[in-house]
């Protein structure tokens, strides 16, 4: 599951073998999400005292997903043409 | 290994084990209690959760950056990247922004102004599940303990038990001592009574007889004085009169 320690310590050289050895596969993916999950889940959330960085960063992720899922909806309300 | 068991917060001891198959409602095909370690008790939770800078930004992001660029790093960064999308209009300024700010700079006061006091109320709630919790638990203990004091105490009295014996069995003793006893009084009652009325039998016999033999020797007494003699007792007993009442009137 977990190559070399952690998946976020690979470093930068070694990223090429490590994406090879990653399953692109839907369960792949779908068990890659759900330990990302987790391990935020544990991080953030599942701790005797949490403060407001669990849930706002959540919201934050969610505010710059919609920005960016509506984005040519927002280019057409610029306020100048040339930049 | 993909499907293991959705459990967030599992240890990975949890999600080593086979996943169960459901019989029914059972799950009995995994096999239970056969690891060392033990899944009970679950470990404790973290105390703090991963460090947060702003409320947005963790730390490992910080830390990523400062043996290149020093502590002012990710703010420069930051700046960068909010005046690059603000002039490019990668961000555009709309009303969507002037309520995103109002909303921020609304939730940053209350977070500032209540959030401790919001922690403190959550803190005293969860102490309060732990404290009932072990509470529980501890008076479970008491009451086990004090079962096996009374436990020993009733071991000890029961080695008491041959005192016990002994006293009854003196206790037996004594009453056929005094049940003996009462049966030696009563015969020996018995005994005096038949013995007495032999002898009361005896007395009463002899009484008769001589009662009898007296009133037989008066009445021939009697019969036997003649009215002759009476004459001469009676001038006699006149005769030692007078002789008395003269010696009474020289004494007077």
């Amino acid at each position: 599951m977990k190559s070399p320690l952690r998946t976020e310590m690979v470093r930068l050289g070694e990223l090429h073998s490590w994406i090879s050895t990653c399953s692109f596969s839907p369960q792949g993916l779908l068990g890659a999400v759900q330990r990302a999950w987790n391990s935020y889940c544990a991080k953030y959330i599942h701790v005797k005292q949490g403060g407001p960085a669990g849930i706002s960063m959540l919201l934050a992720g969610y505010c710059l997903l919609s920005y960016g899922w509506n984005y040519q909806h927002f280019k057409r309300h610029r306020w100048r043409k040339y930049h | 290994r993909a499907l293991c068991p959705l459990v967030p917060s599992a240890p990975a001891a949890l999600r080593a084990l086979p996943p169960p198959v459901a019989v029914g409602v059972l799950h009995t095909t995994r096999p239970l209690h056969t690891t060392q370690q033990s899944l009970a008790p679950v470990p404790p939770l973290p105390e703090k959760g991963g460090e947060v800078r702003h409320g947005l930004i963790p730390e490992e992001f910080f830390q990523f950056l400062y043996p290149k660029t020093g502590v002012t790093g990710p703010y420069m960064l930051g700046t960068g990247l909010l005046l690059y999308f603000l002039s490019k209009e990668i961000y555009v300024v709309n009303h969507e922004t002037a309520a995103a700010a109002c909303i921020l700079g609304v939730i940053i006061y209350g977070i500032k102004k209540f959030g401790a006091d919001v922690a403190a109320f959550a803190d005293k709630l969860n102490e309060e599940k732990l404290a009932s919790a072990r509470a529980m638990k501890s008076e479970s203990i008491e009451t086990l303990q004090k079962a096996i004091e009374e436990e020993k105490k009733e071991q000890w009295r029961a080695e008491g038990r041959s005192y016990l014996f002994d006293a009854k069995r003196n206790n037996i003793a004594m009453l056929l001592e005094a049940n003996y006893r009462e049966r030696l009084l009563m015969v020996y009652t018995e005994v005096k009574k038949r013995l007495d009325y032999q002898v009361a039998m005896q007395n009463l016999k002899r009484q008769k007889e001589q009662d009898h033999m007296i009133q037989w020797v008066e009445k021939s007494v009697i019969q036997s004085i003649t009215p002759q003699q009476q004459k001469e007792s009676i001038a006699k007993c006149i005769l030692d009169l007078k002789a008395l009442s003269k010696s009474a009137h020289a004494a007077v």
